[in-house]
């Protein structure tokens, strides 16, 4: 009993201690950065000011916001399309080619997400493996052009984002309990019934984990708007990467982030505020 | 042929079954399966675990269906009928509910299917909490409730639908013995309250015997015996049955001697026994004497005058324990089989406190055993 305590405190301390330094310290950082000023000469430096958040309250940036917020939403929706029922189905696949399935769509992470970026330019550039294809099959006359394109940018996003949004639903479609579903079909539900009514609202925690993995990293992963978007395709996270890395502006830097921290937890709220409205819940 | 024969019952039978017949992946569950269910009746379907009674239940709600035979369910032949247009509905065994519906919602679920109007479900849904006892918790949701409330929620959501027959598939078995006992009780209460028939699947013969009006007892997905509770403890069919319900006693025999049409003698324990029964028997046929320990009597050395032990067997106490109503006794015969015996505490019996190791007499009334020809299993 006692060691078992020992354990349980020793756990939770060094999450806390993990917490503090590799989460709360940095984005405390952040935020005193973001009101601090800057020149040519220094990263950082006083006086306090809220420049760089007034800065920030120009139609480029709000703009440039807006359309990060459409693209990750655009992605989430189509990879929630794709990977719901993808994940349902191996998730209730009583076969031996389940483990293999899942194998692979983990593959992919073996390898890193900038290099299959890479690797997508082979496949959508004007002379690449999909347009060969296409033209060679003479279903087009012209060559796509996908690259550098919205289009592309968003295939790359789906392509790399989609098992964040399959895993989840499938671990919570696998603890659907299938007397459940028997029950509903005894009680005289139809298939769409027990799909609406049962098999969603039982798998939302799935699809909310899901939809929460895809949409933030869509927000904000500055790489593949540059491998695949070039330079027309400019989202929220390219500006902070160019902040930091290029113009060396860490407040501003700083500053864009606080706001994207501050919008994503806002959607949350929201989330949160009307799941828990919804508790009265009505039929049809 | 169903119309016809179903006609001539007096009572009216709400579920047939005639030579059914269920195997998945070439092996048998179910055996030739032949069942009658009569209107309004409490019917137990008693076995041990993997007797095949749950597919029996599952045929009938339509969850699965028969390799060979038919169903009939209100003289209609089911076949090819989904679940949902049986007018059966289930209790599942871990009751099932919507863990994200509320109670009012839960039992809700059905009618709404049926999409019966918003005044006519509150009312119905109203009754049925009613009937339950359950209207101050219609908002709770099932992770608030007791595993009785459960229990009684997962039969209202069933009842609710106005079912002609309530399928219950081991609905007691994940309740604690005392809740167990005043769920048996109140089931027992709601059946007939409701009008409903109930088909209820059990492997606990106490369950069995104290709810059913008949009990259908299953064995390797085979009908054993049907019969009212009565008939198969007291006069088992086989010796599965026996066994099954109940504890035991079981004594290999011959018959040595036909006296008339009841009376016969048998050869058994080195004694030769005058006993009844209803079964015909040849001189010679092997038998089975079979005595349930609640019918052995025990007596030691200063009970009984030398006289009376002619009848009796010899023996002694190897194992002794105290039950509370009961002393539950092993004794090991002089030729080395062992019985088991129940003793009551009661007032002529005053003396019920036996050694380990001491000599006493056993003895039971002639004509309480069973006798069922030998069956090698």
């Amino acid at each position: 009993m006692k060691h078992a305590n020992y354990f349980k405190s020793f756990s939770l301390i060094t999450i806390w201690i993990w917490l503090f330094l590799f989460a709360l310290l940095p984005f405390a950082l952040m935020l005193i950065a973001s009101v601090l000023s800057h020149d040519e000469n220094t990263i950082v430096r006083l006086p306090f000011t809220f420049s760089n958040y007034t800065e920030l309250n120009r139609l480029l940036y709000i703009h440039i916001f807006w359309r990060s917020l459409v693209i990750a939403t655009i992605a989430t929706t189509l990879c929630l399309l794709l990977g719901y029922p993808f994940a349902f189905l191996i998730a209730r696949l009583q076969s031996k080619w389940k483990n293999f399935l899942i194998l692979l769509i983990i593959i992919p992470f073996w390898t890193s997400s900038l290099i299959r970026s890479y690797a997508l330019i082979a496949l959508i550039k004007t002379k690449g493996v999909i347009n060969a294809v296409f033209l060679a099959l003479g279903l087009i006359h012209q060559p796509f052009l996908l690259l550098f394109t919205n289009t592309a940018v968003m295939i790359g996003l789906v392509y790399n984002l989609l098992p964040f949004m399959i895993l989840p639903i499938m671990t919570n479609v696998e603890r659907l309990d299938n007397r459940l579903i028997d029950a509903a079909r005894d009680l005289g539900a139809n298939q769409l019934t027990i799909f609406r009514k049962i098999i969603i609202p039982l798998t939302m925690p799935g699809i909310i984990a899901g939809c929460i993995l895809v949409f933030l990293p869509a927000m904000t992963i500055f790489y593949i708007p540059d491998i695949l978007g070039g330079a027309k395709s400019i989202l929220i996270g390219n500006v902070i990467q160019n902040q930091f890395l290029i113009a060396q502006n860490w407040p501003f830097g700083s500053a864009i982030s606080a706001v994207l921290t501050l919008l994503l937890a806002t959607f949350i709220l929201i989330y949160r505020f009307v799941s828990r409205g919804n508790k009265k819940e009505e039929w049809l | 042929m169903s119309n016809t024969v179903l006609n001539n019952h007096t009572t009216k039978n709400v579920v047939e079954l005639c030579g059914v017949y269920q195997s998945i992946n070439g092996h048998d569950i179910l055996y030739d399966i032949n069942l009658e269910v009569r209107e309004g009746e409490f019917l137990t379907l008693l076995g041990p675990s993997g007797c095949g009674k749950t597919t029996l239940l599952r045929l009938i709600s339509g969850f699965e269906e028969p390799t060979r035979g038919t169903i009939f369910i209100d003289q209609k032949n089911v076949r090819g009928l989904p679940p949902h247009h049986r007018h059966v509905n289930t209790v599942f065994q871990s009751y099932a509910l919507f863990p994200h519906m509320n109670v009012f919602n839960n039992i809700a679920f059905g009618l709404r299917c049926q999409h019966v109007s918003t005044t006519e479900i509150k009312t119905r849904v109203a009754d049925v909490l009613k009937m339950v006892k359950l209207e101050k918790l219609a908002e709770r949701k099932p992770d608030q409730l007791s595993g009785g409330q459960q229990q009684r929620v997962a039969i209202a959501r069933a009842a609710v639908n106005r079912p002609r027959v309530l399928l219950l598939d081991e609905p007691l078995s994940s309740l604690d013995y005392r809740l167990r006992k005043t769920m048996q009780i109140e089931l027992k209460q709601l059946q007939r309250r409701l009008g409903i028939t109930f088909i209820f699947v059990t492997h606990d013969q106490e369950e069995a015997l104290s709810m059913s009006d008949r009990v259908v007892v299953m064995q390797e997905g085979v009908i054993e015996q049907i019969g009212t509770p009565r008939q198969v403890y007291e006069d088992p069919s086989s010796l599965p049955v026996a066994t099954f319900i109940g504890e035991v006693n079981i004594f290999p025999g011959v018959v040595t001697n036909l006296l008339d049409s009841k009376q016969l003698a048998i050869n058994y324990l080195d004694k030769v026994r005058v006993t009844k029964s209803n079964r015909t028997f040849s001189v010679g046929q092997e038998v089975n004497v079979i005595i349930r320990p609640e019918d052995v009597r025990v007596w030691n050395q200063h009970e009984v005058s030398a006289n009376e032990t002619e009848e009796m067997f010899a023996g002694t106490v190897e194992e002794v324990t105290y039950k509370g109503t009961t002393v539950d006794l092993i004794v090991r015969l002089s030729n080395k089989q062992s019985v088991a015996a129940t003793e009551f505490f009661d007032e002529d019996d005053e003396r019920l406190e036996y050694k380990i190791g001491e000599q006493v007499w056993v003895s039971w009334t002639s004509g309480w055993e069973v006798i069922l020809p030998h069956e090698t299993r």
